[in-house]
């Protein structure tokens, strides 16, 4: 049986445990707060974004002259999947779900006889995709540098994607990340981009669609706009990816810490139980000896 | 005056959302007006100065590219950057204007080159009006 001394020795650790817990909660607890809020600022930029790239591709669906970045290369034989993930752990299943989600996909298009390459973006993913997955894991990327999520972060890796699908390296694209609902709900969201679905354009469709003016020509105005939207799903992705993160850690943190206090206190009590009874054992011995006497 | 609804979207933020009288939008192929009541028209952006008129004040901002689209809920633009012209920081352009002149310096004749050097007189524009504002 332990000696009280190593007791005492493991209270005090887990209290100082119970206090780290509580201190990364409560930081997470403002690094989501202002998370969130680049989350929802960026939202509008992307929603209309997707409402007007929809509005000019539902005019151009269907001729030839569409952009492949739209229509397609007209096979889906080689699927990339863009895994974004967190850069650290301690922030329960946040990683793991995602990864999840990755693997499942990935898995369903080798079982249908499809080519899959992987893309990680963040450490997190690439160390868990890595056991399974080690050689369609094509290119990799961290924002460990990182400290606020800029556009020209997701830029960079839009101009990576782009610039492997026009080397004709994949035909279609999904994105898969963590879509922040509530601190303790994150949804692993898979999204197409290449080509991409919009989901104004059904909408749109139904109203009717005003006649635009476009100013350079259509096809130029695509071949910007195309690329830009790209990067723009990629930037609300990382966003919603880090508000995500610190929701899952902040709520990890806050289990982490209640537990701590469950066994602090189961802890004193064995504790409290091992002192007494060494009392009433050494009272035993005194009364005994004095008896003998 | 007849309004309508304008805004200014970056990718991290919601620059201006409102009713304006008139937005003057620098367009790839030159700028333009915009009133209430203007044909449907989506046009993209080069680097340089809108200016906002309403309720007779004028504001101008600084956008870095991007798109805009009008149509009958009003004008919508789309910016990589969008900030006001008093508040945008000129290192900023300085710093593009440098990256940009030593990019074309190893560059060879052809299109590229040409539209590096367009890109390249935007910012300068964008620079002389910075300089020029705040001198005032």
């Amino acid at each position: 049986m332990a000696s009280l001394k190593d007791m005492r020795v493991r209270i005090a650790a887990t209290k100082a445990t119970q206090k780290i817990t509580k201190a990364m909660q409560m930081v997470a607890a403002s690094k989501l707060r202002r998370a969130q809020s680049a989350a929802e600022a960026a939202r509008p930029y992307a929603e209309r974004m997707d409402a007007v790239l929809g509005n000019i591709a539902s005019g151009v669906a269907g001729s030839n002259s569409a952009p492949k970045l739209l229509g397609g290369t007209g096979s889906d034989k080689v699927h990339l999947l863009l895994v974004c993930t967190g850069e650290r752990g301690l922030c329960g299943a946040f990683n793991t779900s995602i990864v999840r989600l990755a693997r499942e996909r990935a898995n369903a298009l080798i079982a249908e006889g499809k080519q899959v390459k992987i893309f990680c973006v963040g450490k997190k993913g690439y160390e868990q995709l890595r056991r399974n997955f080690e050689k369609q894991i094509v290119e990799r990327t961290d924002l460990r540098a990182v400290r606020v999520i800029g556009f020209a972060d997701a830029e960079k890796i839009g101009k990576r994607v782009i610039e492997m699908f026009e080397n004709g390296e994949f035909d279609v694209c999904t994105l898969v990340y963590s879509k922040f609902k509530s601190v303790i709900a994150q949804i692993p969201t898979a999204q197409q981009i290449i080509p991409p679905t919009f989901e104004a354009a059904s909408s749109a469709a139904a109203a009717p669609i005003a006649a635009y003016e476009y100013e350079p020509e259509e096809d130029e105005i695509l071949g910007d706009l195309l690329p830009r939207n790209l990067s723009v799903q990629i930037f609300r992705a990382l966003l919603e990816n880090n508000a995500s993160f610190y929701g899952a850690q902040m709520s990890a943190m806050d289990n982490a810490t209640r537990n701590a206090g469950e066994m602090i206190r189961k802890q004193t009590l064995t504790y409290n139980r091992t002192r007494q009874a060494m009392i009433t054992k050494e009272l035993i011995e005194i009364i005994s000896g004095a008896e003998a006497l | 005056m007849a309004t309508f609804h304008f805004h200014l979207v970056a990718p991290d933020k919601m620059t201006f959302s409102g009713e304006v009288d008139q937005v003057d939008v620098p367009g790839t192929e030159g700028d333009f007006g915009v009133l209430a009541g203007h044909a449907p028209t989506v046009s993209l952006l080069r680097p340089g100065i809108l200016t906002i008129y309403a309720g007779g004040q004028k504001v101008e901002m600084v956008v870095l590219g991007g798109f805009a689209e009008v149509s009958e809920a009003g004008l919508t633009v789309l910016a990589d950057v969008a900030d006001k012209a008093a508040d945008m920081d000129r290192a900023v352009v300085t710093g593009k204007i440098e990256t940009l002149e030593a990019s074309i310096k190893g560059m060879e004749p052809g299109n590229a080159l040409d539209k590096a050097i367009a890109r390249l007189d935007h910012f300068k524009e964008v620079d002389r009006h910075l300089t020029g504002t705040a001198m005032h």
